[in-house]
């Protein structure tokens, strides 16, 4: 306990005073990282905070349906990552489809409506997808959570393979059609400038800053969809008592169905999100399954607000550990940061075998 | 072992079981196809016995684990860097600490194994579906971890590592059948003592920790404790599997052990069965020869395409194989065999694992 608690004191005390820069003559220590420390470099901390938040943000979007699913119905979705995938794609073929500017576009090319509609597309074509999966393979193996998990690994693997087999579709001309190559959406045109913080003279990207407007948007609709409506109210219900719930003559399959709809349709958002900041491309189905699990173990399984937590946490902790991990010698020490996401789970569930907002644990 | 007070279940598999150990002990020896014993055969017993440790954990434990691949992975990377030298003629990437084959073998086994004990600790206070989102977690971790750090892997993983093999097994390349009876053999083994285990104290109790954590906690039973040691002894087989096929396949890159290897590996556990070991090795079995017979130009029946399903590939075809055989039978191939015979069947391991009774003790 006190030597876990004494890593993270340390973790903080190296962040904020300890690191510094390389020296001129590129000599290295255990101290040196690649920005130094927050006291001595504080707009690139900043950043970096600004960073966690964003990356954070895109996180609790596609995990806390993940989360909502699983607290639900106890299904934990594997294909939650293939459908973000899915999703990211359908959307990337509407925008080319609208804008027509084929492989690499710009965002002063792009509009508001040209980001939208890709995404009013996206999120209900995936939600079809996990409603048809819903309905005709889990809703009848309701209870058998291995049972539901193997069925959903199995609508994983057919629809990461039908990505690479039929996207990307529109590509510039000498790039290779198909095969699930990396492609980029696009955020509209007035997101693409910085915003002056006047903050150690920081200029910050409008479009991260969206990003997290959208998580919170998404944070607080969750919240006030879960606790101040009637679905929500029966959602809450079933969560706690599934057999009571429906003994009470409420239709626990409809809300389910909804749930599960609303769960696929927030991987589709992240996906739009997150692939218009980064890209999308086949293979990230894999991440972004592990980002939403990591979130949801940590922060507990199941839970909203254990999903915020998680989604911070994982992302500070990814963010910062790429960032002020020592550089000591050539190859050290910033490589290692996957490890640092298992050291957090383990730290968790080390104290906390159901995470941090987990009940019963 | 005597014969007559068997049941024709037993009966019948044990005369399957000995025609099929008579037909691998021969094959290589007696000329039949060497594509089989090099490629299928082999690979059926390297990756059967990496599918059985995640039916071990399974059936035994009520832990499906999704680390399998990753642990096998480890072994084969941890090998690499304990065997391979550098140098003019080494290979590229690596510590190269140029150890003995033999003792970086047992090294190998032995830091995978403490590997697994490590992750088996963090995670014991789960089971079921919990046990199943963490290892998949350790899973895809090792993945990123392997491809960052260069220093013992980065992307490409170690190659060559069929060169440094310990004396008995000789140059892989040259005496292919010497890597056969060495893994047949191992696969005896790790099945032997498979079932060895499952009759101990320590196994016992294990599926009693299975099947009622909270009461075997109350009967005084150390539950995490159990857990750790059978992940322990998961993550030592896989490591054996592991190691063989860094032999097998000369190199060892994070690609081994990315989320489509470890579905596939999960993919040969539910063919089989993750009721019976022994469905393992059929489940690897299958699988192969899916693999290396089902191509572009396999038409198969029914359906009628060309091998490749709405433009997909063989994945997409083991999907839709998996997908029927979860639905239809959750015990897989062995479950299916069992509905033969009308003897008494075994608890289903899907229902076993979705009971309460396996939630975690706190």
């Amino acid at each position: 306990m006190w030597v876990a608690l004494g890593c993270i004191v340390f973790a903080f005390v190296f962040v904020l005073f300890v690191a510094t820069i390389p020296g001129a003559e590129g000599q290295t220590s255990w101290r040196t990282t690649t920005f130094g420390s927050a006291v001595h470099d504080p707009s690139s901390f900043l950043k970096i905070v600004l960073d966690s938040l964003s990356f954070a943000a895109a996180l609790f979007i596609v995990a806390s349906g993940f989360a909502l699913i699983f607290g639900l119905m106890r299904v934990v979705n594997m294909a939650h990552g293939a459908f973000y995938l899915l999703a990211g794609y359908i959307a990337y073929e509407v925008q080319q489809g609208m804008t027509g500017q084929g492989f690499s576009l710009q965002s002063s090319e792009v509009n508001t409506w040209e980001w939208l509609v890709p995404l009013l597309v996206a999120a209900p074509c995936i939600a079809v997808v996990g409603y048809v999966m819903q309905q005709a393979f889990l809703r009848w193996n309701q209870g058998q959570e291995l049972r539901q998990a193997l069925i959903t690994i199995a609508v994983s693997v057919i629809v990461a393979d039908q990505i690479i087999a039929h996207f990307p579709r529109n590509v510039g001309a000498g790039t290779q059609k198909f095969g699930g190559n990396a492609v980029d959406l696009t955020w509209p045109g007035w997101t693409d400038r910085f915003v002056d913080l006047h903050v150690g003279g920081v200029q910050y990207s409008l479009a991260k800053f969206v990003m997290i407007g959208i998580g919170i948007a998404v944070g607080v609709g969750l919240w006030l969809w879960l606790y101040k409506t009637k679905t929500g109210m029966v959602i809450r219900a079933g969560v706690d008592d599934e057999q009571m719930t429906s003994a009470l003559g409420i239709n626990i399959q409809k809300t389910f169905a909804i749930a599960f709809v609303v769960g696929c349709m927030l991987a589709a958002l992240g996906a739009v999100v997150w692939a218009s900041q980064s890209n999308i491309s086949s293979g990230q189905d894999g991440q972004w399954l592990l980002n939403s699990l990591v979130v949801v173990i940590v922060g507990g399984m199941g839970s909203i607000f254990g999903a915020a937590a998680g989604a911070i946490l994982f992302a500070f902790v990814a963010n910062f550990g790429a960032s002020y991990l020592p550089t000591t010698g050539s190859d050290c020490c910033t490589q290692y940061s996957s490890i640092l996401t298992f050291v957090l789970i383990a730290l968790v569930l080390a104290f906390r075998p159901r995470g941090l907002f987990g009940r019963g644990g | 072992m005597n014969p007559s007070t068997w049941t024709l279940r037993q009966q019948v598999e044990r005369g399957i079981a000995a025609v099929a150990l008579v037909i691998v002990i021969i094959w290589p020896a007696a000329g039949w196809s060497s594509y089989w014993s090099h490629t299928i055969l082999l690979e059926t017993f390297i990756f059967g016995m990496a599918a059985a440790s995640l039916v071990f954990l399974s059936a035994y434990g009520g832990m499906v684990s999704l680390a399998q691949t990753a642990l096998f992975g480890m072994a084969g990377i941890i090998f690499g860097n304990l065997a391979t030298k550098g140098g003019p003629g080494g290979t590229s990437k690596g510590l190269h600490l140029g150890w003995d084959p033999t003792v970086a073998l047992i090294g190998a086994i032995v830091l995978t194994t403490m590997l697994g004990l490590i992750g088996g600790a963090v995670a014991a206070r789960s089971a079921g579906i919990y046990f199943l989102m963490i290892t998949l977690t350790y899973s895809v971790i090792a993945v990123y971890t392997l491809g960052q750090v260069t220093k013992i892997s980065g992307f490409s993983g170690i190659g060559g590592i069929n060169n440094y093999t310990p004396g008995w097994i000789g140059d892989v390349l040259a005496h292919p059948n010497r890597l056969y009876y060495v893994a047949l053999g191992v696969t005896l083994f790790a099945y032997v003592v498979i079932r060895y285990i499952v009759r101990t104290p320590f196994g016992i109790a294990l599926q009693g920790v299975r099947d009622e954590p909270i009461r075997a906690a109350s009967l005084g039973f150390n539950v995490p404790l159990h857990r750790t040691l059978a992940f322990g002894f998961g993550a030592f087989l896989a490591a054996l599997a592991g190691v063989l096929y860094a032999w097998f396949a000369g190199q060892v890159s994070p690609g081994d052990v990315d989320l489509p290897q470890t579905i596939n590996l999960l993919i040969m556990a539910v063919i089989g069965g993750l009721v019976r070991i022994e469905g393992a090795w059929v489940g690897a079995f299958v699988f192969f020869l899916m693999q290396n017979y089902i191509t572009s130009s396999t038409h198969v029946p029914l359906i009628g395409f060309g091998g490749t399903i709405f433009g997909g590939s063989f994945n997409t075809l083991i999907g839709i194989i998996f997908l029927a055989i979860v639905v239809v039978s959750p015990d897989g191939l062995m479950g299916l065999w069992g509905r033969l015979f009308n003897t008494r069947r075994r608890p289903k391991g899907g229902e076993r694992t979705a009971a309460p009774a396996t939630e975690p003790a706190n």
